[in-house]
């Protein structure tokens, strides 16, 4: 497999402060890669890298095999789409989307044709003549991603672009730029701290954390196989249980929590017995009032503290001796549950391998 | 009810008014109006002021008026454009290119030449630039002249100096568009393959234009209507129009011609500025904002 965009080893330090740490990966030609992190943690430094717009303190950049060190940026076969699209005022749809064409010194009517032809893409035929202030947010967005797509380039950088948009629209907008990815087969790098964004539309998800990526990985796997307690927090909800090893054996290890509960966990990791650990379950894999006769399951006893009604994201929230932070448990809206409420004390359970655990340095 | 609630709501409008409009009709409007009947008086043979438009035809069947006229004209164009193409650069280097810490401090220097009065600061540039000035004394001293050359009384000493006078009143506008100018629309454009130059002409003047336009009209009247700067620094090689006005206010004492000519003038700029901002696609109430 051809690959389009490799970043080896690319450090960026301003004055002291280290901002990009070593970072590596390669994105194969028509992925969807993503940067997921939270706010601060280097990824707009890493896609400037990428764009030419920063110079990498340390390590090198490949587009097709090709360094671009000392490249600038507008001889890089990259565009970026800028989290607040950067969309010139002063010229019409068709003059925006036509910019970078023209600064190759295509003929006009190539200019005009290609122009008409990405614009009933992206679904906005015929709006060449219009200003971008009377666009709508979402008609903005689709614009900013035709003058860049125009372009034809090897990897597309987009820069949290659905940020600034409403919730309704950003859900749409979400499927579209996938659907619109896979119809053109251009490599994306997407950058987002919204976990959402990055696992539908990506191939592949990057967690980055304090200038380091913590896990590169397909969105399944991010989920369900988080390689750090990082990642387990930061993509998707999680509950977080802390206590002590105390027993391993054939892959399932015991933890004791610090109010004494003994929880057992069926895992791949080498969990030595003595080491303080954390396990993270997820909402998801909570059962409420779990049949008797299950086994395998750990169970606790809880006090409801409060219900979070949220439609199909309805949630309770829960007190255990075993934690100090209240649990978090999907509540299932199909009337099964009904009866739980306010102050009530239930039984939760989940299966052994339902949850991640990882050991404490 | 009603009517006492609005007549009440507009008592503080006068009153903020007021003094605004005493102003502008006692000091603007009522002079202007004297000045507008005196240009079209003339003495008869008799001695006695009759109507007339003589004195606006004076200025067509005597060559040095009206070519003075268009010199003064033109070289007000010449320095708005020579004062744009040094603010622009330094507008651009203030907002977008020095440290932000820096900024006040490097708008406080070009401010400061303007703590001293015009007069000040052209003799200060005559005291640079004359046959036995600071400069000449340097390029004798160095061998770099034979002897000293009179810098002084000529188009290009006077343009200098109008450019130096004026460029404040250019950079502050510039300042305050190019501060509203997103970094990322620059950032976005050489991204999509410009170099500086197409950047500069496609997004940074078209940005700056409201900026431009203003400062391009305070620049030019000031120019045109500026009587020291040429008088000083051009001297009799350097005629500015202003010069023909003050000749037939104070040396011929011919009111009546002076008030043409100053007419003519008004025209003249307000005709200049309308064909500017027509060109530029600009309207006057956005720009003055």
């Amino acid at each position: 497999m051809e690959v389009d965009l490799s970043v080896k080893s690319v450090s960026k330090r301003f004055k002291s402060f280290v901002a990009v740490d070593d970072v590596s990966f390669e994105v194969e030609k028509g992925k969807f890669f993503s940067i997921l992190g939270p706010s601060g943690c280097g990824k707009t430094t890493l896609l400037r890298m990428i764009a030419g717009f920063e110079e990498p303190s340390e390590g090198a950049i490949y587009i097709r095999a090709q360094n671009m060190a000392n490249i600038s940026p507008n001889r890089r076969p990259v565009n970026l789409i800028f989290q607040h699209l950067a969309l010139f005022p002063m010229m019409n749809v068709a003059d925006n989307i036509g910019f970078g064409l023209a600064r190759r010194n295509e003929s006009k009517t190539e200019i005009r044709k290609k122009v008409s032809d990405i614009l009933e893409r992206v679904n906005l035929p015929g709006f060449e003549a219009k200003k971008i202030h009377h666009l709508s947010g979402g008609q903005k967005q689709r614009v900013a991603i035709a003058r860049s797509l125009v372009l034809d380039p090897t990897v597309l950088l987009l820069d949290e672009p659905l940020g600034a948009l409403d919730l309704k629209l950003r859900e749409q907008m979400k499927i579209e730029l996938k659907k619109l990815q896979m119809e053109v087969g251009t490599t994306f790098v997407y950058i987002t701290h919204d976990q959402s964004e990055a696992l539908v539309m990506s191939d592949h998800v990057a967690v980055m954390n304090e200038g380091r990526f913590e896990q590169i990985d397909s969105p399944q796997n991010l989920y369900t196989k988080p390689a750090s307690p990082f990642v387990a927090r930061f993509v998707g909800d999680n509950n977080r249980l802390p206590g002590k090893i105390v027993g391993y054996a054939d892959g399932t290890a015991e933890l004791q929590t610090a109010s004494g509960e003994k929880l057992l966990i069926r895992t791949d990791r080498q969990l030595t017995p003595g080491v303080q650990a954390e396990l993270y379950i997820r909402p998801e894999s909570v059962i409420l009032e779990p049949a008797q006769e299950l086994p395998e399951l750990n169970r606790l006893n809880v006090l409801v503290s409060s219900i979070l009604f949220d439609g199909a994201n309805t949630q309770l929230l829960v007190e255990s001796p075993a934690s100090d932070d209240e649990l978090l448990i999907s509540l299932p809206q199909n009337r099964q549950y009904e009866h739980i409420s306010v102050k009530d004390r239930i039984e939760i359970g989940w299966d052994a391998r339902a949850g991640n655990c990882f050991p404490l340095p | 009810m009603s009517t006492l609630g609005k007549a009440t709501s507009k008592l503080p409008l006068f009153i903020f008014l007021t003094p605004i409009l005493l102003w502008l009709f006692l000091l603007i409007v009522l002079p202007h109006i004297d000045l507008l009947r005196m240009s079209f008086r003339i003495e008869n043979d008799y001695g006695d002021m009759v109507w007339s438009v003589s004195n606006y035809l004076e200025f067509f069947r005597e060559p040095i008026y009206w070519l003075t006229f268009t010199r003064t004209a033109l070289y007000a164009i010449i320095v708005t454009f020579l004062t744009l193409c040094i603010s622009l650069p330094v507008a651009f280097y203030i907002t977008k290119v020095a440290p932000p810490k820096f900024r006040g401090f490097l708008s406080l220097l070009l401010l400061m030449p303007f703590w001293v009065s015009e007069l000040v600061r052209i003799y200060g540039w005559m005291i640079l630039l004359r046959e036995s000035g600071v400069i000449n004394h340097f390029l004798v001293e160095w061998g770099i002249l034979q002897q000293p050359v009179e810098m002084l009384y000529n188009d290009v000493a006077m343009t200098m100096g109008l450019v130096y006078t004026s460029m404040l009143f250019m950079v502050v506008p510039l300042l305050s568009v190019m501060d509203s100018l997103d970094d990322s629309l620059i950032e976005a454009a050489f991204d999509l393959g410009s170099n500086m130059f197409t950047i500069v002409w496609k997004i940074i003047i078209p940005h700056a234009m409201p900026g431009i336009a203003s400062g391009s009209i305070v620049v030019f009247m000031l120019s045109l209507g500026n009587y020291l700067t040429p008088n000083l620094m051009g001297g009799k090689n350097s005629l500015w129009f202003t010069e023909q006005i003050y000749n037939q206010f104070i040396a011929s004492f011919n009111w009546n011609q002076g008030s043409a000519f100053g007419f003519l003038l008004l025209v003249l700029s307000s005709l200049i500025i309308f064909i500017g901002l027509r060109l530029t696609n600009q309207k006057l109430s956005k720009v003055v904002q």
